[in-house]
């Protein structure tokens, strides 16, 4: 069967869509993504939609699980590059994609991810510090 | 109205919605059809031929290059045999859905396109024809 491949870059998983998605392959995707979260404690994943020219009300659906169940993992999904045809569509459709980050490309993507997860780490920090200032 | 071209399509399965997507993607190319425009038609056709599959188990399409007042369009009349909409008014809301879905396809299709138009019988089957012109109005 056919598949779309998740590359691991770090702590940011990958995903390139490059073929128009058909159900199946769709839903093998999430499948294939929420696994290798849980593998790989991946922090974030990054889904590249650039070569995608439809992206229907089920497609839609997809993403939003995506980023949905990757946050119940502790990771989160920005979707990148969608082409402006497609966001007009998107928004007459009545899809916002709430809940899902974007950015216009991979690059500007992963900068999203990392000050994400760089805010995350910092917050962590400090509650660890806390405690430390009460004992002195 | 002059129709200039006929096509028509079985929907079996998932992997034939790919495959009727390209075949209305080449005929709005073949019209001039912007990108936006073509993007909007697509969505609004994937959104009734996905229902069509889920709810009838598929059915046939119609793809029409038609012509009116010297302007050029897409119509697409999705047929199909199943258990038809009792009440299509409550169809035609969004977020409204029998199925696990999120209820956006068929207001959501008569959104994007100019001309948007369902017949239904329960028991019968349902016939949704869209249009979508050149310049998109």
């Amino acid at each position: 069967m056919e598949r779309i491949p998740i590359l691991k870059m770090g702590p940011f998983l990958l995903v390139t869509i490059q073929v128009d998605l058909y159900d199946r392959l769709a839903l093998s995707l999430e499948n294939d993504l929420i696994n290798m979260v849980s593998r790989t404690g991946a922090r974030g994943v990054l889904i590249d939609i650039s070569a995608v020219s439809i992206v229907d009300s089920f497609m839609g659906r997809i993403l939003g699980n995506i980023a949905s169940m990757s946050r119940i993992m502790d990771a989160e999904t920005v979707v990148v590059g969608m082409q402006p045809a497609v966001a007009i569509t998107l928004v007459e459709l009545g899809l916002t994609l709430q809940g899902v980050y974007t950015a216009l490309d991979v690059e500007k993507g992963m900068v999203l991810l990392q000050d994400k997860i760089g805010f995350d780490q910092l917050q962590e920090q400090d509650e660890e510090e806390e405690p430390d200032d009460r004992t002195e | 109205m002059i129709v200039l071209n006929k096509d028509a399509m079985q929907i079996v399965r998932e992997q034939d919605v790919v495959l009727f997507r390209n075949r209305v993607r080449e005929y709005s190319t073949k019209i001039g059809m912007s990108l936006v425009n073509q993007t909007k038609l697509i969505t609004a056709a994937s959104e009734l031929v996905r229902n069509m599959l889920k709810y009838a188990n598929g059915g046939k399409v119609l793809i029409e290059v038609i012509s009116k007042n010297a302007q050029n369009g897409v119509r697409l009349t999705f047929t199909d045999e199943g258990p038809g909409i009792a009440d299509i008014q409550q169809a035609m809301k969004d977020g409204f859905s029998t199925g696990k879905s999120l209820g956006l396809g068929l207001p959501g299709a008569k959104r994007l396109v100019n001309e948007f138009e369902i017949q239904s019988k329960p028991g019968e089957g349902t016939r949704v024809t869209i249009t979508h012109w050149k310049n998109g109005r």
